[in-house]
């Protein structure tokens, strides 16, 4: 872990769209080097939460902080070039670009530009299929593939924090596994990462903590193996085997 | 083949060349700001009188005038964008139509005073080429020529630059835009300067071929946007192969009736296309 290294740290955060309100009190911390999980049911507010730290949506009240940067001053499209990377739900890919065009998009900021040669060699020796396919066009891929290509793009601008919404949605189990195996792959490299996933079980396996989050509110956190042997949570979670 | 016909197909083909440049620039725009540029054919009037102005009455060589028209349709294209389309962006679609017409309006009017309502001149003509009794004028075939250098340097800069590559993404999907760190606002402004170059690009090679007057854009603006919704608007491959198939159905109309009824044929093969396909014949 590097000391100079920032920590994303949410305190009392409030969020939503119109009149509804999506996050109540949200605190969160995530260290660098850490792998994080936020887990919940289907509209519980974790995919508002990672908008809320890629600065889509506004906090309403409370801090969202990544190391000096506040999160919710910063225009949006500054906080790529801050080191915080979003791979989207549904993964939001441009399927009418190639492999290697939606990997551009992703060094689009200058820093990542004078970059994108060394970042797309890291991406390939990751995704070895990506490079395969660096010339097709990334909605002929299936999903598992796009996901990849989802993941690459958002590792082109040399991020300090990788946000991952739900990138198991809509995969084929063996798929899925192997999703997870390549967030571990890149969690331990050093990358520090938050995921939000409704497979609370396959995430609890990459993760060194997690944080359950129920209609807007943060109902328990701790480290994986606690989670997951938590009979409160087993039952209203993981489906209660 | 008769030659004569022969003759009106070519002809056709290089009329396309022509409409192809307005047609990406207008599908450009619309594609990344979601915008219709209404007063389309107006920036391309005001590049022909700067042309015809910067030759005939300040004496510059037609090259010079020619570079010149380009940095001045593609400026005035970012004003028309922070100045009227800018605030208009979450407007409903239809705000955003009238103040476009507006500005047709007021580049029109702006027109008729400071040049008044003359037909002006460049009073350039390549010599004709002829080939087995074919004659081909030699100013179409440099427009279109330019016209294929043009569309072939739009393609380049989409294909090949982040800017371009970014663009083409934008078109697609805005919102998640600013996780890749790019500013919506700022890839608007180029797509802009890029619309109106074309513009500029398009003004110069009509104004070697048709006079200027207050009035010219009504000439060409219409069929521009029907060429760009036959194509599918925002499309901008559709839009190219379109302004080729309009231009051969409006030249080889006039082969066989003459220039008045050809428009009325391309219209209304544009109405029938539109009952067909009301996507636009190059929608997927």
């Amino acid at each position: 872990m590097r000391a100079e290294e920032p920590a994303l740290v949410l305190e009392g955060v409030r969020a939503g769209y119109g009149d509804f309100q999506a996050l109540f009190d949200v605190g969160l911390r995530v260290s660098p080097g850490e792998a994080v999980g936020v887990v919940g049911p289907n509209g519980a507010g974790k995919t508002t939460l990672l908008r809320v730290i890629s600065g889509m949506v506004r906090p309403r009240s409370g801090t969202a902080r990544f190391g000096e940067i506040d999160i919710a001053t910063t225009p949006p499209h500054a906080l790529p070039a801050s080191g915080i990377a979003h791979v989207p739900e549904n993964r939001r890919l441009f399927p009418h670009l190639t492999v290697e065009e939606n990997l551009r998009v992703g060094a689009y900021i200058p820093a990542a530009r004078k970059r994108f040669a060394e970042r797309a060699d890291y991406v390939y020796r990751l995704f070895p299929k990506m490079a395969q396919r660096r010339h097709q066009l990334a909605g002929t891929m299936s999903g598992g593939e796009q996901q990849m290509c989802a993941i690459g793009r958002a590792l082109m601008c040399s991020p300090r924090i990788l946000l991952l919404d739900e990138p198991s949605a809509g995969l084929a189990p063996l798929v899925v596994a192997q999703v997870f195996e390549l967030v571990k792959r890149i969690r331990d490299e050093g990358l520090t990462v938050l995921i939000v996933e409704q497979n609370v079980a396959q995430v609890l396996r990459v993760v060194d903590r997690a944080y359950v989050l129920d209609a807007g509110r943060v109902v328990a956190e701790g480290a994986s193996a606690e989670l997951a042997a938590d009979p409160a949570i087993r039952n209203s979670f993981l489906g209660g085997h | 083949m008769d030659p004569f016909l022969l003759e009106a197909l070519l002809n056709g083909i290089l009329l396309g060349g022509v409409f192809a440049l307005p047609v990406l620039g207008c599908n450009l725009v619309f594609g990344v700001v979601d915008v219709v540029w209404l007063c389309y054919a107006e920036l391309v009037m005001v590049g022909m009188y700067g042309v015809w102005f910067l030759h005939t009455q300040q004496g510059w060589p037609l090259y010079l005038a020619f570079a010149a028209a380009l940095p001045l349709v593609s400026a005035l294209g970012v004003l028309l964008h922070l100045l009227v389309v800018r605030p208009l962006l979450g407007a409903p679609p239809i705000n955003q139509l009238l103040a476009t017409g507006g500005v047709l309006f007021l580049l029109q009017g702006g027109a008729m005073l400071v040049f008044g309502t003359d037909f002006r001149s460049l009073g350039v003509e390549l010599p004709p080429m002829e080939w087995q009794d074919v004659f081909i004028s030699g100013t179409k075939l440099a427009a279109f020529c330019a016209a294929l250098v043009g569309a072939g340097a739009l393609w380049a800069f989409l294909k090949f630059t982040y800017v371009g590559i970014a663009i083409r993404a934008i078109a697609r999907d805005r919102e998640v835009m600013p996780l890749m760190g790019v500013d919506p606002r700022r890839v608007y402004v180029v797509a802009s300067a890029v619309g109106g170059a074309l513009a500029g690009l398009a003004a110069c090679l009509l104004v070697v071929q048709l006079d200027v007057h207050p009035f010219i854009g009504l000439s060409f603006g219409p069929i521009t946007f029907m060429i760009c919704v036959m194509g599918g608007l925002g499309n901008m491959l559709g839009g190219f192969l379109a302004a080729f198939l309009m231009g051969v159905i409006v030249s080889t109309g006039s082969f066989w009736w003459n220039t008045e009824m050809s428009y009325v044929i391309a219209f209304g093969f544009f109405i029938v296309v539109i009952f067909a396909r009301p996507r636009g014949l190059f929608a997927r």
